[in-house]
């Protein structure tokens, strides 16, 4: 067996497990842990499909940034404790939702089999192999490259939208009395102000 | 199989496909089954990470780098929801702080 399929069945078990784990977990920080395991499982795969740059990013954004907010919010709301799963609230959902679930399951790899044979029409942009040219940095080089010259639009319609993103949090997360606060100071909006205390 | 054949046995493209589709099944299962919200937030995580796992495993299969580009603005986009869809489940927990999904039903007329 070659190295790149026992690295694939490897980080395709943390992935499924750590999935069902965020699924099946009763207790949020067990939840978060266990997305944790999926997360990092999805970098090695990044990294066994030469996309250095991305396997990077997915470990420094996605595990390090939005699982430790998960853990802030969990931790800072008091909501850390286990609920019962054996509940069920709505009586057919799970049976539907494992149907659902079932059924789309089959219809994507219906569609990966059909597209397994299909004719490439579009010759693509190439892929830079760090093996074959030699450059450890080609692929960061070449992301680079695409995403300043050819994607330079939306590259800077992120960085406002992130902009955007962080201002609404800090709205959205203010302490309702220091919101009424502001809002009384401005003339005519106190009966706003009352509304949302 | 023999085992000439087993030693060449690499993964494709259809592999990688096959594990996006169950991660992200599993993801929406996640979503239609729990009630918490934050767990039900970690499962769209799930789906967004499946779907990101197909762009670059079709980026190396048609070798076309657009397919790893398009991945880094899906993190970007993802970040920037997670940040604001907590700042929304902080506003509510904090007012009722067992909610549901289901006690949200309550935000109607």
């Amino acid at each position: 067996m070659t190295v790149e399929f026992v690295v694939f069945v490897c980080a395709a078990a943390m992935v499924l497990l750590g999935a069902v784990g965020v699924i099946v977990r009763n207790h949020p920080v067990h939840a978060a842990l266990s997305l944790v395991l999926t997360l990092f499982g999805v970098a090695v795969l990044f990294v066994a499909q030469e996309a250095h740059f991305l396997a990077a990013v997915q470990v420094i954004v996605y595990a390090g940034a939005i699982v430790v907010l998960f853990l802030f919010v969990i931790m800072l709301l008091g909501v850390d404790r286990s609920e019962n799963l054996q509940i069920e609230p709505i009586s057919v959902q799970r049976p539907l939702a494992a149907i659902v679930g079932a059924g789309t399951l089959a219809m994507i790899l219906l569609a990966v089999v059909q597209a397994r044979d299909a004719v490439r029409t579009d010759s693509g942009l190439g892929l830079d192999d760090a093996t074959v040219t030699g450059d450890p940095d080609s692929n960061i080089r070449q992301i680079a490259r695409d995403l300043f010259s050819n994607h330079v639009f939306a590259f800077e319609l992120v960085s406002v939208l992130l902009v955007v993103a962080v201002v609404a949090t800090v709205l959205l997360s203010r302490r309702p009395d220091k919101l009424g606060a502001v809002d009384s100071g401005t003339s005519g909006s106190s009966k706003v102000s009352g509304g949302v205390r | 199989m023999n085992a000439a054949l087993l030693a060449e046995l690499r993964p494709t493209a259809t592999w990688y496909l096959v594990l996006a589709a169950l991660l992200f099944c599993v993801g929406m299962v996640g979503v239609m089954v729990r009630r918490n919200p934050l767990v039900m937030f970690m499962c769209v995580e799930l789906m967004l990470n499946a779907v990101n796992l197909s762009f670059v495993s079709l980026a190396r299969e048609l070798g076309d780098i657009r397919g790893q580009t398009i991945v880094f603005f899906v993190m970007v986009v993802a970040a920037a929801e997670v940040v604001v869809g907590l700042g929304i489940i902080v506003a509510i927990l904090r007012r009722r702080p067992q909610a549901t999904a289901d006690d949200l039903a309550e935000l109607k007329g």
